[in-house]
């Protein structure tokens, strides 16, 4: 198994499933064509985080990031919770495999757009009911492209054949 | 609780025969093929009995058997080979997009050496249409490779009918069966096909080994370059102890199989009507009849299949996932987006492939156990709530 028991327990028992109904603010990140996807639901009182909850469409890591970035960003400022990276979600839980650092690891992403979200509404620039989403992941181009001359190079080359470099797994970084 | 292991496409536990087989050949033979002493001739002896054993299985001549390290080298051998050995005759090449990564990234070699390939489609059964290999057919053409049966889905292509077009136009026919031998009956007379992939680890034999049929007089120039084993065709000395399990698991297979296949078709039966009596909004992959008898390809909508696949694990339910998550690569699966199913409903594919050790029992327990974790993930899921809100 490639996942930490913490990676396991919140996957197996995820903290603060669902929706808030009267939410204040409303995050969306990722894609189904990513493989995850994530809605963060935030309650907000005075300048605090009273209540966060999430809808999670993905693998085990990502539901594991949805069900830990709701912990940690619960009782929180907001400023607080704007702190939080992607990184310090991965490190409570124990770590995450190289190859869901990248598509997985959106949990942090999620939370700061709900903020925003929140935020923007409260400046009146987005109507309460209306969902301000997150631009989905930019297409990428069709194919795949060696990261150090650009040239396109077939998926799993191991390296590229115009420059030499070896090419990192998608996942690696 | 026992283990319900239900993903014989990746591993398939030792048969009792191919283990004692091995263990008997282990402690009492060490000696070398080649040599022509007393000890290399138990090697010798062993090595001839597991070439008749495969030969036997797909009704092939032993001396058409290559031994290899298992289906990719098997692959790649048929195609680079041959690719090779008519490098004067042409430079073109047809095949599928729903073949094994070993072909498709062979391919992507010769493509770097300047061979041309066509890579035809398949319709929503992922089946390839004869006609249009006819059509693809140039004059340059020198090989036609299509899978027999598919890994993810299980559809079984038209290979006979795709055979007899290369014949007539006198191109050599490949066929990666590596999914199929071992599971349903393979006759290479039948599918008059000059090369034929296979591998031990599909139907209870060790991992790394397998073989590639090769009908006499194919030109295929070798991969591997070396000394005359192998009929000059696989040089280096042979993964004696491989081998024997491949010969001993080929003859298992050949013994059980009439009695094992209409088994695990109805077991596949139970198991696909279940699921879609039990479960709403999930759609079974591949062609209805024409379709591998062990393999059963599931999409579930609304959800992630590694997430699927973690917590059946969890209930001792082991399954295989075609999500790109957990493959390892950021797309979703090529098989499944070749048969035209969208990548959100791609991602919630699970693959079963049931074995001869799997019995109704398990199968009711999957059937049990499988409709409230799928509701589970859907009401954890942003999608469901979508689609049933409006």
């Amino acid at each position: 198994m490639a996942y930490s028991d913490i990676v396991m327990d919140h996957f197996k028992n995820p903290r603060n499933v669902g929706e808030i109904p009267d939410a204040d603010g409303l995050g969306e990140v990722g894609n189904p064509v990513c493989g995850d996807m994530m809605s963060v639901y935030i309650k907000v009182e005075g300048d605090r985080l009273t209540d966060v909850k999430f809808k999670t469409f993905g693998c085990g890591a990502a539901i594991a990031v949805s069900s830990m970035i709701t912990e940690m960003a619960k009782g929180k400022t907001l400023d607080e919770a704007m702190k939080i990276s992607n990184k310090d979600v991965a490190q409570a839980l124990g770590g995450l495999p190289p190859n869901k650092l990248h598509c997985s690891n959106l949990g942090a992403d999620a939370l700061h757009s709900a903020i925003k979200n929140y935020l923007d509404r409260k400046a009146g620039k987005v109507p309460r009911e209306d969902v301000e989403k997150e631009p989905h992941h930019k297409p990428k181009l069709e194919g795949c492209y060696c990261p150090y001359c650009e040239k396109k190079v077939a998926e799993e080359a191991p390296f590229c054949l115009f420059c030499g470099t070896e090419i990192p797994h998608e996942h690696d970084h | 609780m026992a283990l319900i292991y239900l993903d014989h496409q990746s591993a398939t536990p030792l048969h009792p025969q191919v283990k004692e087989a091995m263990i008997n050949y282990m402690e009492t033979v060490f000696g070398n093929p080649s040599s022509d002493h007393q000890v290399g001739h138990p090697a010798a002896e062993a090595l001839a009995r597991a070439r008749s054993q495969v030969a036997a299985l797909i009704n092939a001549q032993p001396q058409e058997i290559v031994f290899t390290s298992g289906g990719t080298e098997a692959n790649n051998t048929a195609l680079k080979g041959v690719a090779i050995g008519l490098r004067e005759k042409g430079r073109h090449i047809i095949t599928s997009n729903i073949e094994h990564k070993s072909v498709l990234n062979a391919l992507r070699t010769l493509r770097l050496l300047d061979y041309q390939v066509t890579s035809l489609d398949v319709d929503n059964y992922g089946l390839v249409d004869p006609g249009a290999v006819e059509k693809a057919i140039q004059p340059g053409t020198i090989l036609i490779s299509i899978m027999l049966a598919n890994n993810e889905i299980g559809t079984r292509e038209p290979i006979a009918d795709i055979a007899k077009i290369a014949q007539k136009r006198k191109i050599i026919m490949h066929t990666d069966a590596v999914a199929a031998v071992g599971v349903m009956p393979v006759d290479v007379q039948q599918l008059g096909v000059n090369l034929l992939s296979l591998a031990a680890n599909q139907f209870y034999g060790p991992q790394g080994v397998g073989a590639l049929y090769v009908r006499r007089r194919t030109p295929v120039w070798p991969l591997l370059d070396g000394g005359v084993q192998e009929n000059k065709r696989r040089a280096g000395t042979e993964n004696m102890l491989g081998i024997v399990g491949l010969g001993a698991a080929a003859a298992e297979a050949q013994a059980e199989m009439p009695e094992q296949l209409p088994r695990l078709q109805a077991l596949k039966e139970r198991l696909a009507h279940g699921l879609l009596a039990g479960i709403p909004e999930i759609r079974i992959n591949g062609h209805p009849t024409q379709c591998l008898p062990n393999l059963l390809s599931v999409s579930v909508e609304y959800i992630e299949g590694e997430s699927l696949m973690l917590m059946l694990d969890d209930e001792g339910i082991i399954v295989a996932t075609r999500s790109a998550c957990a493959s390892g690569s950021l797309r979703a699966s090529h098989v499944l987006i070749g048969t035209g199913l969208d990548f959100a409903t791609a991602q919630g594919t699970l693959v079963f492939t049931l074995g001869w050790e799997n019995t109704e029992a398990d199968i009711d327990r999957v059937l049990t156990v499988m409709p409230g974790v799928v509701q589970t993930l859907r009401n954890m899921s942003p999608l469901y709530k979508k689609e049933h809100t409006g």
